[in-house]
């Protein structure tokens, strides 16, 4: 047993074939090129069929992960296929942006000693195969209920919930405020780490399950939650996300060319910007652009100015490198492509034209002090070190915090002091009756995996109170 | 699908109006409110305030002058055409109450989102006297309406080739010098609320604007509409798009509304040299 063991370790993890960083930081072609079926069968070989799997308890979702891979590995992928469909109905989506390091791939016996295996590629291979086969095989579902449910927002905790309840007979709307269905997939994600017509086909997989998706729905303006349940919804699930942007509050901020990062990223990929004019939506183009914050979002927006054409583009962040909250795959994409790291660097104002354009930053220099509430070193600024930086370019992206449009229009719908509706955890419940909620209106901003996690455990509870009771 | 029931070139063909199918708007939209228009999928998103709306008919009623590219696209739409995407009400409504005496200032199109406005104050009790002005006599719009709408209307143009020959804001002072005023509503291009604001200061009559910032989604989402009012940063989309005239930082906003100016132009000539305008 051991001296196989020993034998399936010599497969090396296989590379995924990625655009080269001097091609690709011009272009929104999508990074990661795939794995061919013989790679992924290899990768697949890998996997040691761990009887008490680490993986599958390091997956918010709990993917079936050495069943399919087994599968993959025998060459079977429409069998992989439907064994991550039973836990994951978004898989081309998880495949690409889940933060595997710290899931499953994080928990995988492999990387004690070696690699893991890459459990997230070969989801996504699974999932772009199936595709691409164009199938159009669908999960069964149910014999139907006759319970009505209405999903507000259609991102990736919504999606969940909304794929989970069709499975389970219900009849499921889903209401987006926006112009096209997806939230932060479509309008936050850019192309190149996402392709939309990813998106776009796993959207369109649920309604061929029966999914009907009313857009331009504003709950809390265009229709209220009580009128949801007028209409004759019986369960409502809130998955809105944390759509507010946080500023840094400092002087000049407001000049023209500084962006949240919401903005930039939505001008950018919901309406496609990066195309104007062929495009209607203008984008900014910075020569040199200063992203400020460095989480994936930054990482995000800091390599969208660089496919515009910057010159320069720098990652300004308060802390050191250790404390960057972005995946360490986005950072390593980031610098690959040139972007320059400004670290232990504070932005302290804006300085504009006579137009009320931003031309300059000025920046204190910190160190780092004891550590703060939040376990991390406190950055502490350096008297006499402020610079200035040529910046006509800014987006900040430093995170959002709850959007209080749909809260503020239903006061039985209790939030905590940061505006984030309280749900309990084990069910999604709210403290209204009927409601549910989860993702990152209810966690703050978190990951797409989290929000789908939460969106599991709500359909199920939401299941239960529809055949059972509240 | 959000199809136009009724077209009305207006202003010497520089404003359309666009009577809208849109029931569940039509059902909830309140005096101040605003929706988001998307011509076509490649359309940008513009946010036009609610100039009318009929809930038995279940249409609103938007008003836009021809600008640039997309205003011109939205031109294009005929009667049975229809928009895309229409999204609302978006904003909050005009806090509309009994207060005695109300002064209703409109200026170009913004006599458009003024209107309704009006017609809540006076309905709901107040004396109305409106103010409105145009470059010249063929750009007044909705006279008629607005006459309806209030107690008394004076009109005023540029030129002098109707009413009172110069800005509203010199009737406005008149007005203000003789009559005892609870409330002045102001909407039109940002010079004009700003210098409004300048006199209602100096008379120290509570003033409301409407502001149509650049914006995206409409909903507090994305920052790109935000004003200074009092020093502080709002989002006209959720905060406003009313705010107090006399807070307001209109260089600012006039700034920040010419954000694309250049973007704007060139997409606006090259539209224009296709189609030979």
């Amino acid at each position: 047993m051991t001296g196989k063991a020993a034998k399936k370790e010599k497969i090396p993890r296989q590379p995924m074939p990625e655009q080269a960083a001097d091609v690709r930081r011009r272009n929104f072609k999508e990074v990661p090129m795939g794995y061919s079926p013989e790679t992924a069968i290899t990768e697949a070989k890998r996997c040691l069929q761990c009887k008490k799997p680490a993986c599958v308890t390091g997956c918010p979702v709990q993917i079936d992960i050495p069943g399919f891979i087994q599968q993959v590995a025998a060459g079977d992928f429409a069998a992989a296929s439907q064994t991550i469909w039973g836990k994951n109905t978004l898989p081309a989506i998880c495949g690409r942006v889940c933060p595997q390091e710290i899931q499953c791939e994080g928990e995988c016996i492999l990387g004690k000693k070696d690699e893991p295996v890459a459990i997230g590629n070969l989801e996504r291979f699974v999932a772009d195969f199936s595709r691409e086969q164009d199938t159009g095989e669908l999960p069964e579902k149910a014999a139907s209920t006759g319970k009505k449910v209405a999903v507000v927002g259609s991102g990736p905790s919504g999606l969940t919930v909304a794929g989970d309840l069709l499975l389970k007979g219900h009849d499921v709307t889903m209401l987006e405020a926006f112009h096209k269905p997806g939230g932060v997939l479509v309008y936050g994600i850019p192309e190149f780490r996402l392709p939309k017509d990813i998106v776009a086909s796993e959207v369109a997989a649920l309604e061929r399950l029966g999914l009907r998706i009313e857009c331009n729905s504003v709950v809390g303006r265009t229709v209220s939650v009580d009128e949801l349940f007028e209409e004759g919804y019986d369960a409502v699930y809130i998955g809105v996300g944390a759509g507010l942007p946080k500023f840094l509050n400092i002087s000049g901020e407001n000049l023209i060319g500084i962006y949240s990062a919401n903005e930039y990223l939505t001008r950018a990929n919901l309406m496609k910007g990066y195309l104007f004019p062929e495009y209607d939506t203008p984008l900014a183009k910075g020569k040199n652009v200063a992203v400020l914050g460095a989480g994936n979002v930054a990482m995000d927006s800091a390599r969208t100015a660089m496919r515009l054409g910057a010159e320069q583009v720098r990652i300004v962040y308060r802390r050191s490198r250790e404390e960057m909250p972005a995946r360490a795959a986005e950072i390593h994409h980031a610098e690959e492509e040139g972007i320059e790291f400004y670290l232990l660097t504070n932005p302290i104002r804006f300085i504009g034209d006579d137009e009320g354009r931003v031309v300059q930053m000025e920046c204190l220099q910190m160190e780092l002090g004891e550590p703060d509430e939040s376990g991390r070193r406190r950055p502490i600024p350096i008297e006499g070190s402020e610079f200035l930086l040529d910046c006509d370019l800014a987006v900040v992206a430093v995170g959002a915090s709850a959007n209080p449009l749909l809260t503020q229009s239903d006061p039985e719908i209790q939030l905590n002091r940061w505006g984030y509706i309280i749900a309990d955890p084990k069910t999604g419940k709210t403290t209204k009756k009927g409601v549910w909620a989860g993702g990152d209106i209810v966690t703050g901003q978190a990951t797409v995996i989290l929000a789908m996690g939460a969106g599991r455990v709500a359909a199920d509870s939401i299941h239960d109170y529809l055949t059972i009771g509240w | 699908m959000f199809t136009i029931v009724k077209k009305e070139s207006m202003a010497d063909d520089t404003v359309i109006l666009n009577e809208i199918e849109a029931p569940r708007i039509a059902a909830k939209a309140r005096p101040g409110q605003f929706v988001i228009l998307k011509a076509n999928e490649t359309g940008e998103r513009i946010p036009l305030t609610i100039s009318d709306l009929d809930a038995a008919r279940g249409t609103i009623t938007v008003i836009y002058m021809v600008v640039g590219k997309s205003t011109a696209l939205f031109k294009t739409l005929e009667e049975g055409d229809a928009y895309q995407d229409v999204i609302g009400p978006l904003g909050k409504p005009t806090d509309i109450e009994k207060l005695g005496k109300v002064v209703c200032v409109g200026g170009g199109t913004g006599v458009a989102v003024l209107f309704p406005i009006t017609r809540g104050f006076k309905e709901a009790g107040n004396e109305v006297v409106s103010i409105i002005g145009a470059r010249n006599k063929d750009l007044l719009i909705l006279e008629d309406k607005m006459r309806a709408a209030s107690d008394t209307l004076h009109v005023c143009t540029d030129d002098g080739s109707y009413g009172h020959k110069g800005f509203v804001t010199e009737v406005l002072k008149e007005v203000l010098d003789s009559q005892k005023v609870d409330l002045v509503v102001a909407i039109g291009p940002v010079p004009m609320m700003k210098f409004v604001s300048k006199l209602t200061y100096e008379y120290n009559v509570k003033t409301l604007v409407s502001l149509n910032p650049i914006m995206i989604d409409g909903t507090g989402m994305c920052g790109g509409c935000r004003v200074s009012v009092g020093g502080e940063t709002r989002f006209a989309c959720v905060d406003g798009p009313e705010f107090d005239g006399h807070k307001v930082d209109y260089d600012g906003l006039m700034q920040r509304l010419n954000a694309y100016a250049k973007e704007e132009k060139a997409a606006y000539d090259e539209y224009c040299r296709l189609r030979g305008i």
